[in-house]
């Protein structure tokens, strides 16, 4: 075989070699797009599906809100008028009014007034109603005024008696903690104790305690002599 | 057998690195495109798994109709109770 012949063999397997190799590569990375396609395909298809009803719910939404909207509108509209209803939407969300109301397009072109007028035509409502509102302590006639302190006293009405004219006859909460004057002990039963609390620092008895009738005794003893510190000692003026 | 030198040397000196540089094109583009994929595919996963509150629109919807109700109540009773201005 001559020569060239030769050359041209090598030169056609390492075209056939570098066909190989890098068609081969170039089938790798393909199947490895093909891969992450379908996991991007399984992704989109799961977005697809839980965003499907996205549509009819917030819509349902939007209808029920344009409901409220229309409905609190409406009302503040009809019962404060036109002109207080934007000095009140000033007064809470200053700014707002300026966009006025969704319904009443006149209400863009409406002067807000000063809050504090709305707040005596609120007073005034409030005093109509005979609730006896603390925000109507003070002449309707004056300026619009709340009474903070009084509007708290009112309020503690509300609660029981005893816990507001008469605090100090309650009696004090219980100490609790280590440091406690009187210690007591977790029962295993209810209503039934190991034994009746100690003072802090009193020696503790390790012995196991006698029961009678399911007490302990010792809580009897402490009983018996809680009963006799409480009756008036017999004689006892005669000794002192 | 002149032609037959002159063909080698094409065939070497010509046609194997056009065909090589024409084959590592391709790989580096596909190559190129994995990540890509790839990212995509996290995206996407992460996307969808975003969507999982999506359920709760249906309680949003709910709540938002029972406070419509009840602001429609309230609304008719103040309608009730206090005098047009």
């Amino acid at each position: 075989m001559p020569a060239a012949g030769v050359v041209m063999i090598i030169a056609v397997l390492l075209i056939v070699v570098a066909l190989v190799f890098y068609l081969v590569s170039t089938i790798v990375a393909l199947q490895r797009i093909t891969k992450a396609l379908d996991e991007a395909i399984a992704g989109v298809v799961g977005i697809i599906e839980k965003s499907a009803p996205v549509d009819d719910v917030v819509t349902s939404i939007n209808t029920n809100l344009d409901a409220g909207v229309d409905l609190l509108e409406g009302l503040l509209v009809k019962k404060a008028g036109m002109q207080d209803a934007v000095g009140l939407v000033e007064g809470l969300y200053p700014g707002a009014a300026g966009e006025g109301f969704r319904n009443f397009p006149e209400s863009k072109e409406t002067k807000a007034p000063r809050i504090s007028e709305v707040y005596t035509k609120g007073t005034l409502t409030l005093a109509r109603l005979g609730r006896e509102a603390p925000i109507a302590a003070a002449s309707p006639n004056g300026p619009a005024l709340r009474n903070p302190s009084y509007g708290s006293l009112a309020a503690r009405t509300l609660y029981p008696e005893a816990r507001q004219t008469r605090p100090t006859a309650m009696p004090r909460s219980p100490i609790i903690g280590t440091d406690s004057p009187v210690q007591y002990e977790p029962s295993e039963s209810p209503g039934v104790r190991k034994r009746m609390p100690v003072a802090a620092g009193a020696a503790m008895t390790s012995a196991p305690e006698e029961t009678e009738g399911g007490v302990v005794k010792s809580g009897l003893a402490f009983l018996r002599r809680l009963k006799s510190d409480k009756a008036p000692p017999s004689g006892a003026a005669d000794q002192d | 057998m002149t032609l037959e030198w002159i063909g080698d040397a094409v065939l070497l000196l010509v046609v194997v690195p056009v065909v090589v540089y024409l084959l590592r094109g391709v790989l580096n583009a596909a190559n190129s495109i994995v990540p890509s994929a790839q990212q995509i595919a996290v995206a996407a996963n992460a996307g969808s798994k975003d969507l999982d509150a999506t359920a709760l629109l249906l309680t949003t919807q709910d709540q938002v109709q029972k406070t419509i109700e009840v602001a429609a109540d309230y609304g008719g009773s103040l309608d009730v109770i206090l005098d047009d201005a």
